[in-house]
């Protein structure tokens, strides 16, 4: 089992730690309710150094990176980062991604752990010998400061302008309390905040200057378990739930980072005769209506059939309703459309909703 | 974490506590540690029977599900129907004002088949690490 270098700062702050993907994660500090709050209000400060870093180089890195994802990186700017998948020959979903564009022949790119030895094979096979490229995730490491007083935090550490100036996907180097860093305006909650890709070795000094840093603002650590809770309320998608290799981009309602008429991709062919010929079911957000929690892999009935299979579930601690995503045939998709789970044998009354479930 | 010594224990996690002629149901502040923030208790009925060692309802919490199992067999005589709009009580005293069920035992004797603390203390050593 993979352990980040921060593994012992949770051990110190009580953290319940969980095999995940390979790694010992820490679920949850406080609570995973408490946790969720401090982000929605204050802070939160999470590690997620498990998650896998490539980074492409050389004149060719822009153009080859471009090939390997569905949207279009060659219009990326220099200082910029876009979401993205990137797909099979099929269109379907190997694994969803941030690409950044670093420097000008620089793109980091960050998978999820659970596909890093896929993508990894992926970018090697199809990468070619011309483009220079590294799996630097077992030297880096990952912190993601996020929540309304993130900025603030990071001001109070005197990060600099270069930090703090940082637009929505923007991304500059810095150095925070002594640490060099990438810093990212990205993450996976749905709040405002900041990613922060610093060496293994530096880990602990800008983890613990961060922590001390926000203590005035009642920023926690956080773990993966509000990390679930606060992705679903935003609909940001969790692969190996809501995507995977049997689902593509435009019923996963991720047809806006595929980009067909801006220049050729692995699955481009796939996924244009898919949009041409239409499909048939669709990831909708959906809440219940009746006493019950709906769980990934609780079947969808409606009319008393089943229509399809529930990706994620899970209380929406900032919303107040037990939230919820699945396939659905796309005549069921409609909001409003009333839904059953099946829970334990029993059919829990839902209704389809808008997403995201929360919205800052 | 505390475990009273005037409480019997299951495998599973489940306090019982004779009270008169009838058994109060709850689970541990192991079960409690485990499972994080409670959400949702689906419980039986008043009325419905239940077996010993075997599924009566279900705890769920933020991040997973767990089946609650009955210490002895009988009768469900009282549901704790505060848990339904507060569910947190079982996180906050889960000897005491989140207890789950109280049961009408058919058999009072399977209660000397349950761990007393001490034993139970014993037995939680042997899950962890």
């Amino acid at each position: 089992m993979r352990e980040t270098p921060l593994a012992d700062e949770h051990g110190r702050l009580g953290a319940r730690l969980v095999p995940f993907a390979g790694w010992r994660m820490p679920v949850q500090y406080e609570g995973i309710k408490k946790e969720h709050e401090a982000v929605r209000q204050r802070a939160g400060l999470f590690d997620v150094s498990h998650m896998g870093e490539i980074l492409v180089e050389g004149p060719n890195a822009v153009a080859a990176v471009d090939r390997l994802v569905t949207n279009d990186v060659a219009k990326l700017d220099v200082g910029r980062a876009l979401y993205t998948v990137c797909c099979n020959e099929s269109g379907l979903i190997l694994d969803d991604l941030i690409v950044y564009r670093l420097e000008a022949e620089k793109i980091l790119v960050v998978c999820n752990a659970s596909n890093r030895d896929k993508i990894v094979a992926h970018f090697a096979k199809n990468l070619s010998l011309e483009t220079p490229w590294n799996d630097v995730s077992d030297a880096w490491a990952l912190l993601a400061l996020q929540g309304p007083s993130a900025r603030a935090i990071m001001n109070d550490l005197g990060a600099p302008e270069a930090l703090l100036g940082l637009g929505s996907f923007d991304v500059a180097r810095a150095t925070v309390a002594g640490v060099d860093l990438w810093a990212a305006r990205t993450g996976y909650t749905g709040e405002d905040g900041f990613e922060l890709f610093c060496a293994n070795e530096d880990a602990v000094t800008l983890w613990r200057a961060i922590l001390a840093a926000g203590q005035p603002h009642g920023l926690q650590p956080v773990g993966l378990g509000a990390r679930d809770t606060l992705r679903l309320e935003a609909r940001l998608m969790l692969y190996g739930n809501d995507i995977d290799e049997h689902t593509h981009p435009f019923e996963a309602g991720l047809g806006w980072v595929v980009k067909l008429d801006a220049g050729d991709f692995i699955g481009r062919e796939a996924l244009r005769a898919i949009k041409a010929a239409g499909f048939d079911r669709k990831l909708v957000g959906f809440e219940m209506t009746e006493r019950g929690i709906a769980r990934h892999g609780y079947p969808i009935l409606a009319g008393g059939e089943r229509v399809g299979e529930v990706t994620s579930g899970s209380p929406g601690p900032t919303v107040g309703r037990n939230i919820g995503l699945g396939y659905v045939p796309k005549a069921l998709s409609k909001v409003g459309t009333a839904l059953g789970i099946e829970i334990r044998g029993k059919q829990v009354g839902a209704v389809v909703v808008t997403t995201p479930f929360y919205k800052r | 974490m505390t475990y009273p010594r005037n409480l019997q224990y299951t495998r599973e996690h489940e306090w019982a506590r004779l009270e008169g002629d009838l058994i109060r149901v709850g689970i541990t502040a192991y079960a409690v540690e485990q499972l994080g923030d409670v959400t949702l208790v689906d419980m039986p009925a008043p009325g419905e029977d239940v077996q010993a060692h075997e599924r009566f309802g279900d705890i769920e919490s933020v991040k997973t599900v767990s089946e609650l199992f009955a210490p002895v067999s009988g009768e469900v005589v009282d549901v704790n129907a505060a848990l339904e709009s507060s569910p947190e009580l079982v996180n906050e005293g889960p000897y005491e004002d989140g207890w789950l069920i109280t049961i009408r035992p058919s058999d009072q004797a399977e209660l000397d088949g349950l761990m007393d603390a001490a034993k139970y203390e014993e037995y939680l050593g042997t899950l962890d690490g």
